[in-house]
C-alpha cells in the first residue's frame, strides 16, 4: 500500500512540467502556430528559476522568473513566425537548440549546490486522513494550479467567445481577418501564453521537481508534451489523460529499477516513452479525425498579403 | 426596422447610386465611366462575362477596393467608406462566391462571430431560428458546418446577413455551387428579403437566372455598362447582344454515328459510399457506344461521384464487371488510362489540377500515356510544347506554361484541363461537370469540343447537374438518383420535367410514351 501511495503521489509531480507545457501549447496550435520550441523554452525558464531560487529571491519569484523567461524567449519565435513570416517548423527547432545552450551556459556556475524544493501545501488535518490524506492533500501548490488549468483551458478554448475566435484563427485566418479579428495581435498572445506555460514547466522541474541543477535536465520531456499534443487531439483534457500516464510509467520503471526487473535499466528507461506513444495513438483513432487538427496549423499568415 | 426609412424615403431617392464609376489596374481598365441606380426593395442584376469588371464594381461598393474616380450615393447621401467593416455598419452586405465560414465551428457560433458583443449562444440560436424561419430558411443553429451541404452553407451565409438587418445585400455568383432545387429555394429567399424593402444586387453571368428573378439589369462588357434593361421583359437576345456582343453562340450537333460494339461496358455495379455524405451504388449497368454522348442527369450526392471514381480507376474495389475496349477494365486508373480512357474530374483544383504545380507539369500528370515520360525521365521540352498547344488550341487565357494551375480562373482552367484530355484523343471520355462556373462563351466552346470528340468516334459520358447542357449535347441521357440508374431517354424525348420526374424519383418507363 505504501508502495502504490508512493507511486501515485510520484505520478502526479512527474506529469505536471508535461502538463503545463502541453496546455500552453495546445493553445499555440489551435491558434494555428506550431511552436516546436518548447524543450528549449522549459530549459531556459529552468535555469533562470534556478538562478532566482539559489540567490534567494524565494520560490515564488523563482516561478514567476521561469515564466517570464519562457514568455520572452517565446517572444523571440514570434518575432520570426509573426513578424518575418519565417517557417515556424524551422523557427521552433532553432528556439529548442538556442534553450538548451543558453540554459547550460546559465547554469555553468550553479555547481551542484541544492535548492529548498517547493513544499506540500499545508492543508492542516486533511493531509493526515488516512489513504485519502496522502493520495490527494500531499501535493505541492504548483500539482493544483496545474491541474486546476485543466479545466480553466478547456472551459476558455470551448465555451468563451475569446476562445472561439482563437480556434478560428487556427482554422482559416484569412475568414477571421475579413470579419474583422486582429489575426496576428491574437497569435501572439497564444504563442507568449505557450511560452510561459514553458518556462513555467521548466520552473517546476528545477526548483520543485529536481532541486539541483543538471545540465539539459528536461531530458526530452519538451519532446514529449509536444507530442502529447498532438496525440491528445487538441483537447486538454486528454493531454491530462496522457501526461498523467507518462508520468506513471517513469515513476513505475524508476520502482523497477530499485525492484531489480530482469530488464537493462535502458529498456526501463524508455518505457514511459513507449507506452505514452502506444496509448495516445491507440485512443486516437477516431473518424472525424481531420476536423480536430487546426487547419491552419504552421502555416503563416499575413493579413492583406 | 428598414422598411418603414425606405417608405418615408420614398421611390425617388434611389438605395444606392453610382456615378461615372472609374477604376485602372497596371495594364487594365477594370471599371470605366460606370453609373447605376437601384431602388429599394428592389432586385438589381449586375449581368456580364468573367473579366467583364463585375467583382471589381462590387468590392468598390463593399468597400474594399477605392476607386480612382467617380462617387458613390446611399440613400442620397454620399458615401466615403474604405473599409468592408464601414460598409457592414451601414448596412451593406455582401455573400461572396466562396464562403467564408469557419467548418469546426456551429452555424451559431459562425453567426455569433460577426455579431458584436458577448457570446449568448442559446439566445442567439432562438434569434436565428426565428430570422431562419422569417425568411424561410432551413437552418439548424446547432450543427457544425463541416456537415452542411453547399446549399446550405450559402443559407447560412445569407443567414449571416440577415441577423444584422441589411439594406442592401450583394450576392456574387451565388447559383454557382448550387443544384437546381437549391436555385429556386435560394430565388424564394430573396425575394422574400426584397419584400422586406432591402435591396440587393445580384451579379451573374446566367441570362436565365436574371430574367426569371431581376427587375432590373445592368450589363457590363469590359468594364463598362453596354445597356440596361427589364430583364422581364428584354428577350435573351438582347441581353446577350449587350452581354457578348453578338447572340449566344449554339452548338452544331451533327448526327452520331455509333460504333459497332459498345467501348464501355458496366454490368450491375455495386459499390460502396464515398466519405460522410456519399451514397451507395446498386446495381447500375451502362453500354457506351463510339460515337455518341450519354448523359448522367442528378443532383451531386446521388453517387455521381462514386460512379465516376469506379469509372475513373479511383475506386479501387469492383464490385462488378466492367469492359473497355471489349477487353477486362484494369483495375489501376493508369492501365486504364493507357488503353484510352481520359477523365474530367469536377473537382479542378486538386483533383483535376495540381494548384502549386505550372501548367506545364499538370500536363505530364496525365500526358505519361502520349510519351511525354521515357525510361522513367520527364520529357520536359515536349511536355512545354503541348502544354503551349493547348493554351493556344483552346483560348486559355495564361501567361505561358510556366503558369501555376491556381493562378488560372476557374473557366480558363477548366479549358486547358479538358484541352489536356482531348489531346490525348480519348477513345471513352469521362466528363464531370464540364462548364460548372464558366461563362456563356466559353461553355459553348466546351461543349461542342465534346461533341466534336464523339463526333470521331469516342464515346463519351457527361455528368451534370445542368439539365439544359445535357439536352443540348447528349444523344441518350440516364438518371442518377438514390444510387440508382434509370433506363436511357433518347434525345428527342428529353425534356426538363421528364429527367424532373426521375430525379425525384417519381419516373416510370411508361411515362416516357406517354408523354408528348
Amino acid at each position: 500500500m505504501e508502495l502504490w501511495i508512493a507511486i501515485f503521489a510520484g505520478t502526479m509531480t512527474a506529469a505536471t512540467p508535461l502538463l503545463l507545457a502541453a496546455l500552453g501549447e495546445v493553445v499555440v496550435e489551435k491558434s494555428g502556430v506550431l511552436n516546436l520550441g518548447i524543450e528549449g523554452m522549459m530549459l531556459i525558464g529552468a535555469a533562470v528559476a534556478f538562478w532566482l531560487a539559489i540567490s534567494g529571491w524565494g520560490l515564488p519569484a523563482a516561478f514567476v522568473g521561469g515564466a517570464l523567461a519562457g514568455l520572452l524567449s517565446s517572444a523571440l519565435f514570434a518575432a520570426l513566425a509573426l513578424l518575418f513570416m519565417a517557417n515556424q517548423s524551422a523557427s521552433g527547432l532553432a528556439l529548442a537548440i538556442f534553450g538548451t545552450g543558453l540554459s547550460a551556459m546559465i547554469g555553468m556556475g550553479f555547481g551542484s549546490q541544492p535548492v529548498a524544493t517547493l513544499k506540500a501545501l499545508d492543508l492542516g488535518g486533511l493531509s493526515d486522513l488516512p489513504l485519502i490524506g496522502p493520495l490527494l492533500f500531499s501535493f505541492d501548490p504548483m500539482v493544483y494550479l496545474t491541474l486546476a488549468t485543466v479545466p480553466a483551458v478547456w472551459w476558455f478554448l470551448t465555451r468563451t467567445k475569446s476562445g472561439l475566435i482563437l480556434r478560428m484563427v487556427g482554422e482559416s485566418p484569412e475568414n477571421a481577418h475579413a470579419i474583422g479579428y486582429p489575426v496576428l495581435k491574437i497569435r501572439l498572445a497564444a504563442i507568449l501564453f505557450g511560452g510561459a506555460m514553458a518556462g513555467l514547466a521548466g520552473a517546476y522541474l528545477s526548483v520543485a521537481y529536481v532541486g539541483i541543477w543538471v545540465e539539459n535536465m528536461t531530458a526530452g520531456r519538451g519532446w514529449i508534451a509536444l507530442s502529447l499534443v498532438v496525440f491528445a487531439a487538441w483537447r486538454p483534457w486528454r493531454a491530462l489523460a496522457g501526461a498523467v500516464l507518462f508520468g506513471g510509467f517513469t515513476i513505475l520503471q524508476l520502482h523497477g529499477q530499485i525492484l531489480g526487473l530482469p530488464l537493462p535499466s535502458e529498456a526501463l528507461s524508455a518505457l514511459p516513452y513507449l507506452a505514452t506513444i502506444i496509448v495516445l495513438v491507440a485512443i486516437s483513432q477516431g473518424r472525424k479525425r481531420r476536423l480536430d487538427v487546426p487547419a491552419s496549423l504552421a502555416r503563416p499568415y499575413r493579413p492583406g498579403a | 426596422m428598414s422598411s418603414k426609412d425606405q417608405t418615408a424615403a420614398g421611390a425617388e431617392t434611389p438605395r444606392l447610386e453610382l456615378r461615372d464609376i472609374g477604376k485602372t489596374y497596371p495594364g487594365v481598365v477594370a471599371n470605366d465611366a460606370i453609373s447605376l441606380s437601384v431602388a429599394p426593395g428592389e432586385i438589381h442584376a449586375i449581368l456580364g462575362e468573367n473579366g467583364a469588371g463585375k467583382s471589381t464594381l462590387m468590392k468598390i461598393i463593399y468597400g474594399a477596393i477605392q476607386p480612382d474616380r467617380g462617387e458613390i450615393l446611399y440613400d442620397g447621401q454620399r458615401l466615403s467608406h474604405n473599409s468592408p467593416a464601414q460598409a457592414r455598419a451601414l448596412g451593406i452586405e455582401m455573400v461572396y462566391q466562396h464562403f467564408s465560414l469557419f467548418e469546426t465551428a456551429t452555424v451559431a457560433e459562425n453567426i455569433a462571430l460577426c455579431l458584436p458583443g458577448r457570446m449568448e449562444l442559446a439566445q442567439l440560436s432562438a434569434r436565428v431560428g426565428e430570422t431562419a424561419a422569417r425568411y424561410g430558411l432551413n437552418v439548424d443553429p446547432s450543427r457544425m458546418v463541416a456537415d452542411l451541404s453547399m446549399g446550405e452553407r450559402q443559407q447560412v451565409e445569407i443567414l449571416r446577413c440577415l441577423m444584422r438587418d441589411p439594406r442592401l445585400l450583394i450576392l456574387d455568383e451565388p447559383t454557382s455551387v448550387l443544384a437546381p432545387q437549391a436555385v429556386e429555394q435560394l430565388f424564394t429567399v430573396l425575394r422574400k428579403i426584397a419584400e422586406g424593402g432591402c435591396s440587393i444586387i445580384y451579379i451573374s453571368h446566367k441570362l436565365d437566372e436574371v430574367r426569371a428573378l431581376c427587375q432590373s439589369a445592368t450589363v457590363l462588357r469590359g468594364g463598362r455598362v453596354t445597356g440596361t434593361a427589364d430583364p422581364r421583359q428584354a428577350s435573351a437576345h438582347d441581353l446577350a447582344v449587350m452581354m457578348i456582343g453578338g447572340d449566344l453562340p449554339v452548338t452544331e450537333h451533327p448526327p452520331a454515328v455509333l460504333s459497332v460494339e459498345p467501348l464501355l461496358i458496366v454490368r450491375n455495379l455495386s459499390g460502396r459510399p464515398l466519405g460522410d455524405q456519399g451514397r451507395a451504388l446498386s446495381d447500375i449497368s451502362l453500354d457506351l457506344y463510339g460515337g455518341e454522348i450519354v448523359g448522367i442527369a442528378g443532383i451531386s450526392g446521388n453517387g455521381q461521384a462514386e460512379l465516376a471514381a469506379c469509372l475513373s480507376g479511383e475506386a479501387t474495389d469492383l464490385g462488378a464487371q466492367m469492359q473497355l475496349l471489349g477487353q477486362p477494365m484494369p483495375a489501376r486508373a493508369d492501365a486504364r488510362r493507357r488503353l484510352g480512357l481520359a477523365y474530367v474530374p469536377e473537382e479542378r483544383l486538386g483533383r483535376g489540377a495540381v494548384p502549386g504545380h505550372t501548367l506545364t507539369q499538370n500536363t505530364i500528370l496525365t500526358g505519361f500515356t502520349a510519351g511525354l515520360i521515357r525510361r522513367g525521365m520527364v520529357r520536359y521540352a515536349e511536355a512545354r510544347a503541348r502544354a503551349a498547344a493547348i493554351i493556344q488550341g483552346f483560348s486559355v487565357k495564361a501567361e505561358s506554361p510556366a503558369a501555376l494551375a491556381s493562378s488560372l480562373s476557374g473557366g480558363n482552367l477548366q479549358k486547358f484541363i479538358l484541352g489536356r484530355e482531348l489531346a490525348l484523343d480519348p477513345k471513352v471520355l469521362i466528363v464531370a461537370q464540364p462548364t460548372w462556373g464558366v461563362d456563356v462563351g466559353a461553355s459553348a466552346f466546351i461543349r461542342q469540343r465534346i461533341i466534336d470528340q464523339s463526333r470521331k468516334g469516342a464515346a463519351v459520358l457527361v455528368f451534370s447537374e445542368e439539365l439544359e447542357e445535357l439536352i443540348e449535347i447528349c444523344d441518350r441521357i440516364h438518371v442518377l438518383s438514390e444510387g440508382k440508374l434509370s433506363p436511357s431517354i433518347p434525345r428527342a424525348e428529353s425534356t426538363k420535367a421528364l429527367l424532373g420526374s426521375y430525379m425525384t424519383g417519381r419516373g416510370d418507363p411508361l411515362a416516357t410514351k406517354e408523354a408528348p
